[in-house]
């Protein structure tokens, strides 16, 4: 395998008697989107808050880009080229849609702190347009001076992937991107996330929804009760008998 | 709950506007507020100085949300470290200004470093620990700097190392505090704590412009997708503190340049929550309420509590006689020592109604007034509107 983006290894984390994670390796290629599935309880959002430093592994380590993101602070991993959505949307309310995107466009050209109080955002043409393009992409230019309070669940999650992607990540998590949507709002989602694949971004997905995820992954990770219980391409986990097993509840009920 | 954050809907023309207009408001404060009786010196200079005060709390409170219970401590900080540049080097208003704000700076730094460890409730309860024990420390181990209940004071006796390296032995009158020569008192005093206003409004209107005021509301709304999103919250919020607690060191040391003298009682936990109660009766997070509010509570407790019954009666005289006499007593109830209970009932109503504070009222009104306009500008020309 070539260039690796993330690396995952040998992590284990234990919460009281409950093995969340054990033993688990990944290797996350550049410019490919890795799904984990699993299902309720498998330990998928665990391993995410391992991914992004939120929750430090008994043992192993993840590596990103050569750095450990072990130990670092939220906006240390993100200033790497991080980027996360999660699963209930987290935007900016009582602030407009274009202002959302715009605070995440100035992360990335700022930095993690800035300080020029006496510097105009009037004159920051650029940013603007920037943002304003961004919003264009997700379908949501025509509402960008609008109070973000009042979008539909659908829309504050393509504002919250906008503001994702106005920053360039090299890696970008979603946590089950379409959870809570209607189908048409998840057709879309799909359509969008599919458009920054041909972009060449590296994304690692969580999810429920099968069909989410063989429409975008190129290659699938199985958890089950903490551990990789098979690894894949679509077709090879579709016709997997332990994947189907884990998911019917066939084994351990 | 509304957002009625004054951020961006404006333009650099409509914000040269809004200096302009304000400025001239502020200077000709004296003949404006001639008619309802509060135009004399002390009361307008008042005005100035808790004004700032309130600004730089909103930039705190207004923009990141964190309330702090403790701000008056910056004031008093203020204070002293002015009347303490006027005893020891000079009475130049100027450098006794640089002084407080500086000291303010320095202390707001340490202070804020300590509290905004924690956020919400437990950041209100720590900042209101740190000013009750400035408070308590000016009253006991710091009499030596703080002179303790009687006060600092200047003295005829006073170094004044610069003034008098200047100009001279110093006669033997007390000096007043000046800028430059021209003495700081009645109406020049005024003046001068408007101009100091109108650059503390100005200050604060670039912040609400700019990136890092956007910044600040951010993380106002979302602290948790500000660091996900890259930003290092701590330092942002440090900053905001420091730059409120220099605001309050400002009006501290304003307060001395209009009097000067400094005591504890300025930084009790009731000096702490009346500019709490100015920014919100005037409405967090704009750039006007917090102006207002303070106006608002400085009137009542001047010009309202010195009302008493005669006056009462008075105005009430064109009515019989057992009437005034009873209208009177009842409306004696909320003005003179009551004045409290007006202003309690004023800040409940604002509370219940309009969340958002005056500024909220404003708002509401001109959105009304506006929708009415055009309403009525389409029935003039025929079309039929839908009726809300």
């Amino acid at each position: 395998m070539s260039d690796i983006v993330l690396d995952v290894s040998d992590v284990n984390k234990r919460f009281g008697g409950l093995q969340a994670l054990s033993n688990i390796n990944l290797q996350i290629e550049a410019g490919k989107t890795h799904a984990v599935i699993g299902p309720n309880g498998a330990g998928k959002s665990t391993l995410l808050n391992v991914c992004i430093g939120r929750l430090a592994p008994d043992t192993g380590s993840v590596i990103f880009d050569g750095h450990v993101l072990t130990g670092k602070r939220p906006h240390q991993i993100n200033q790497l080229g991080v980027a996360r959505v999660f699963q209930t949307p987290e935007i900016f309310l009582d602030l407009t849609l274009v202002q959302n995107v715009e605070i995440a466009a100035l992360a990335k050209r700022d930095g993690a702190f800035h300080f020029r109080p006496f510097k105009s955002m009037f004159k920051d043409k650029e940013l603007t347009g920037e943002a304003e393009h961004m919003l264009e992409d997700v379908g949501l230019l025509r509402l960008k001076d609008e109070h973000t309070g009042n979008l539909s669940r659908g829309d504050k999650r393509r504002l919250e992937l906008a503001m994702c992607l106005i920053q360039h990540p090299r890696l970008l998590l979603l946590d089950e991107p379409t959870a809570g949507m209607s189908r048409h709002d998840t057709n879309r989602t799909i359509d969008l996330l599919k458009r920054i694949k041909e972009r060449g971004m590296t994304k690692v997905i969580i999810e429920h929804d099968m069909h989410v995820v063989f429409s975008l992954a190129d290659w699938i990770t199985v958890l089950a009760q903490g551990a990789i219980i098979a690894e894949g391409t679509p077709d090879q986990i579709r016709g997997n008998p332990k994947v189907q097993e884990a998911y019917l509840g066939g084994a351990h009920v | 709950m509304a957002s009625i954050t004054e951020f961006n809907p404006s333009t650099p023309k409509k914000d040269l506007l809004i200096m302009a207009v304000f400025t001239a408001v502020v200077l000709t404060a004296p003949i404006w507020l001639a008619p309802i009786g509060a135009s004399y010196p002390d009361l307008l200079q008042r005005f100035a100085i808790f004004g700032i005060f309130a600004i730089g709390f909103n930039i705190l409170f207004g923009l990141t949300g964190y309330l702090s219970f403790g701000h008056a401590a910056f004031l008093g900080i203020g204070s002293y470290s002015a009347v303490w540049m006027f005893k020891l080097f000079s009475m130049n208003a100027l450098l006794a200004m640089a002084f407080g704000i500086f000291v303010a700076a320095l202390f707001a730094l340490v202070i804020g470093f300590i509290c905004l460890r924690r956020s919400g409730i437990y950041f209100a309860i720590l900042t209101l620990a740190f000013a009750q024990m400035a408070y308590n420390m000016a009253y006991s181990v710091l009499t030596p700097i703080t002179n303790g209940e009687t006060a600092l004071t200047l003295d005829v006796a006073d170094p004044r190392i610069i003034d008098r390296a200047i100009l001279g032995d110093a006669k033997e009158a007390l000096p007043s505090p000046s800028l430059f020569g021209l003495e700081l008192t009645g109406f020049t005093s005024f003046y001068f704590c408007a101009v100091m206003l109108i650059l503390a409004f100005w200050v604060s209107l670039k912040i609400f412009r700019s990136p890092f005021g956007l910044k600040l509301l951010a993380m106002k709304s979302n602290q948790n997708r500000m660091q996900y999103t890259g930003y290092n919250t701590k330092p942002y919020l440090l900053v905001a503190f420091v730059i409120s607690g220099m605001y309050a060191g400002l009006a501290g040391s304003l307060m001395a340049v209009t009097d000067p003298l400094a005591g504890a009682e300025r930084m009790q936990w009731t000096a702490s929550g009346e500019v709490v109660l100015m920014t919100i009766l005037g409405g967090a997070g704009t750039l006007f309420g917090p102006l207002f509010g303070a106006a608002i509570i400085k009137y009542f407790e001047n010009i309202f509590s010195a009302l008493n019954k005669t006056q009462l009666t008075e105005v009430f005289g064109f009515l019989p006689d057992g009437m005034a006499e009873a209208l009177a007593s009842v409306s004696l109830l909320f003005v003179g020592e009551g004045w409290h209970l007006t202003l309690g009932i004023m800040f409940m109503l604002v509370v219940i109604f309009l969340p958002g504070g005056l500024m909220e009222g404003i708002y509401r009104l001109t959105a009304r007034v506006k929708r009415k306009r055009e309403s009525g500008g389409a029935v003039s020309g025929g079309a039929v509107q839908p009726s809300e």
